[in-house]
């Protein structure tokens, strides 16, 4: 009897197995939600973009990174219809951004030097949710954006952080299927960034998709399904994070050993040695082998910690040789 | 055993276009809000419509018992503080705060969202107009009941109706100010054209009393056209053709649109 139910479980979880992969395979063959092709923008003196492919699929997180200047935001600014590329085609939904049809499915949060301040947070809301088709309800937005308690308050009179939470809500308020984010968490404290996250991932998971761009690495690395780093116009690198990070030199090895750097830089496997007050950085790829060595070599080595690259040092990388 | 893909739902255009009613109602909200946003700004609301009041009274009402030929002076400076009054809320409403929108990103904000170009502009103008007529309203008072004037209802009708088409041709000046001239300075130069303009134009002293080649430039401008309707009201005006001083709004007015749509234009590409 056992067996046979055994069985049936086995048979019940390859099935769920093979429904996730179809899914995810079904997603894969989803047409793009908002497609750059081969898109150039060249203003009077620079070229900001030169020949950027990018392609954002239904329910992902994709964080666009770079150095400033870039050219993340002329990105967004195309995908927002708010500019129009030089060369190259721009579809959001399939039409042009530029479509009222298509500005309704979409919402941005932008980062803004001032918004008018003496405008109640209730009455800025209620002015967005006037402009989409189906909007959330007025209780729904104030509580995905955190915003009680501060609906009657002027904008000029609110914090930083809560000054962020009221764009994220204009964002949000007319349940757009596309929500660019432009530097969201800036200003804000632990928990409203958490907040904040928890919310973007709720989004993905209702098929929504996200275009965030971010200097905060550690907002990337949690959010993102996708990274995409840009520089100078042109992908440098796309992939998951855990790719991303892979594609850095190397595990970094830090301990306090009598082995001179001549002798560390020559061991098998090691990319750099550098000096950190009294501790040695050991970076390698096989981090496991390299320590083997040293152990061998050097008993009385201590304070020993592996470290796992950080997408700040895969970033670094990977735009500094480009 | 094989799923069909769900095809995610293109722009197909259906259900995605707005009714006309719910059209209506952004303007409406659109024009409540901006008119709001204006009033509650105290330094705004307190000076444009300040002002006016003030030189009214200083100059206007103090003057209730004088008259030059058959011109009533303090019906004379009604007329030349509201039409004053008036293309101060159009400049500074729309210029200096389209400027500093502008500037501050909110504007891409508004042109990222699903909202209608036409309803913030037309927001702009209502609510400019909306100012002009507070101002004529609250002077209107003032010149009854301290002034000494006597204004029949058919005036004030007429008055209301030059305020609205004087806030509209200078809410298109007030688009282009807002283009060219950079947020930070936006009020100073806007005072720069606006007070001189005021001046040379009669507003303030019948042009009569103005020397010769201050009356030249001074019939040129288009507060001068807007200021001589305002007068033909009470029969006030200096007796030039009527038609000049509409064809002379209308152009200044063409004119305005038509270069705040070619540097539009031009900044759309270099944007």
């Amino acid at each position: 009897m056992p067996a046979i139910a055994r069985e049936r479980e086995i048979r019940a979880a390859e099935q769920r197995r093979d429904e996730e992969l179809e899914r995810v395979d079904a997603m894969r063959r989803l047409q793009p939600v908002a497609m750059l092709t081969q898109v150039t923008k060249r203003y009077k003196a620079t070229t900001a973009l030169d020949g950027l492919d990018l392609a954002l699929r239904p329910g992902e997180v994709v964080a666009l990174l770079g150095p400033n200047g870039a050219g993340k935001s002329t990105a967004v600014r195309l995908m927002l219809g708010l500019i129009a590329p030089s060369d190259g085609t721009v579809r959001i939904f399939g039409s042009d951004p530029r479509n009222p049809a298509t500005r309704m499915r979409v919402g941005a949060m932008l980062q803004l030097g001032r918004i008018p301040e003496t405008l109640l947070v209730r009455e800025h809301i209620d002015i967005f949710r006037s402009y989409y088709p189906r909007p959330l309800t007025f209780e729904e937005i104030v509580r995905i954006a955190k915003l009680e308690g501060i609906e009657k308050r002027r904008f000029g009179q609110l914090s930083g952080g809560q000054k962020q939470r009221v764009l994220f809500a204009l964002a949000l308020c007319g349940d757009p299927d596309l929500i660019f984010l432009d530097e969201p968490t800036v200003g804000m404290d632990i928990e409203s960034r958490r907040a904040l996250w928890d919310e973007v991932r709720m989004l993905a998971a209702r098929g929504k998709t996200v275009l965030l761009t971010t200097h905060y690495l550690e907002e990337a690395d949690a959010l993102a399904h996708r990274i995409v780093v840009i520089n100078k116009g042109r992908v440098v690198s796309e992939g998951t994070p855990a790719e991303i990070k892979g594609q850095t030199a190397g595990r970094k090895i830090r301990c306090r050993t009598k082995l001179d750097l001549d002798t560390l830089r020559a061991l098998p496997g090691v990319t750099s040695v550098t000096e950190d007050r009294d501790t040695v950085v050991v970076t390698a790829v096989l981090a496991e082998d390299v320590v083997r060595e040293m152990l061998l070599r050097d008993e009385t080595l201590s304070h020993l910690e592996i470290a796992s690259p950080a997408l700040e040092d895969a970033f670094l990388e990977l735009t500094a040789s480009h | 055993m094989s799923t069909t893909p769900i095809a995610y739902p293109m722009n197909t255009g259906h259900g995605v276009t707005r009714s006309p009613l719910a059209s209506l109602r952004i303007l409406g909200k659109e024009t409540r809000y901006e008119f709001l946003k204006l009033l509650r700004n105290k330094s705004f609301s307190l000076a444009v419509i300040g002002f006016p009041v003030m030189f009214y009274l200083l100059f206007g009402v103090a003057n209730r018992g004088t008259s030059n030929g058959n011109i009533h002076v303090a019906k004379y400076m009604l007329g030349g503080y509201a039409c004053f009054g008036l293309v101060g809320a159009a400049l500074f409403g729309i210029g200096v705060s389209l400027a500093n929108e502008r500037a501050a990103g909110w504007l891409e904000l508004k042109r990222a969202s699903p909202m209608p170009p036409l309803a913030y502009l037309f927001a702009k103008c209502a609510t400019a107009v909306a100012f002009g007529l507070i101002i004529v309203a609250i002077l209107s008072t003032l010149a009854v009941t301290t002034g000494g004037v006597s204004l029949s209802v058919v005036e004030l009708a007429k008055m209301a109706g030059v305020v609205v088409i004087g806030a509209i041709s200078f809410a298109s000046m007030g688009l282009l100010l807002a283009q060219i001239v950079p947020a930070n300075a936006a009020p100073a130069i806007v005072n720069l054209i606006y007070l001189p303009m005021s001046f040379l134009s009669g507003l303030w002293m019948p042009l009569k009393y103005l020397p010769h080649w201050v009356q030249r430039i001074g019939m040129t401008l288009p507060t001068y056209h807007l200021s001589q309707l305002m007068f033909r009201i009470f029969g006030y005006d200096d007796g030039s053709a009527v038609s000049g001083h509409w064809f002379g709004l209308a152009g200044f007015t063409m004119v305005m649109l038509g270069v705040s749509w070619l540097i539009f234009n031009r900044t759309q590409q270099n944007a």
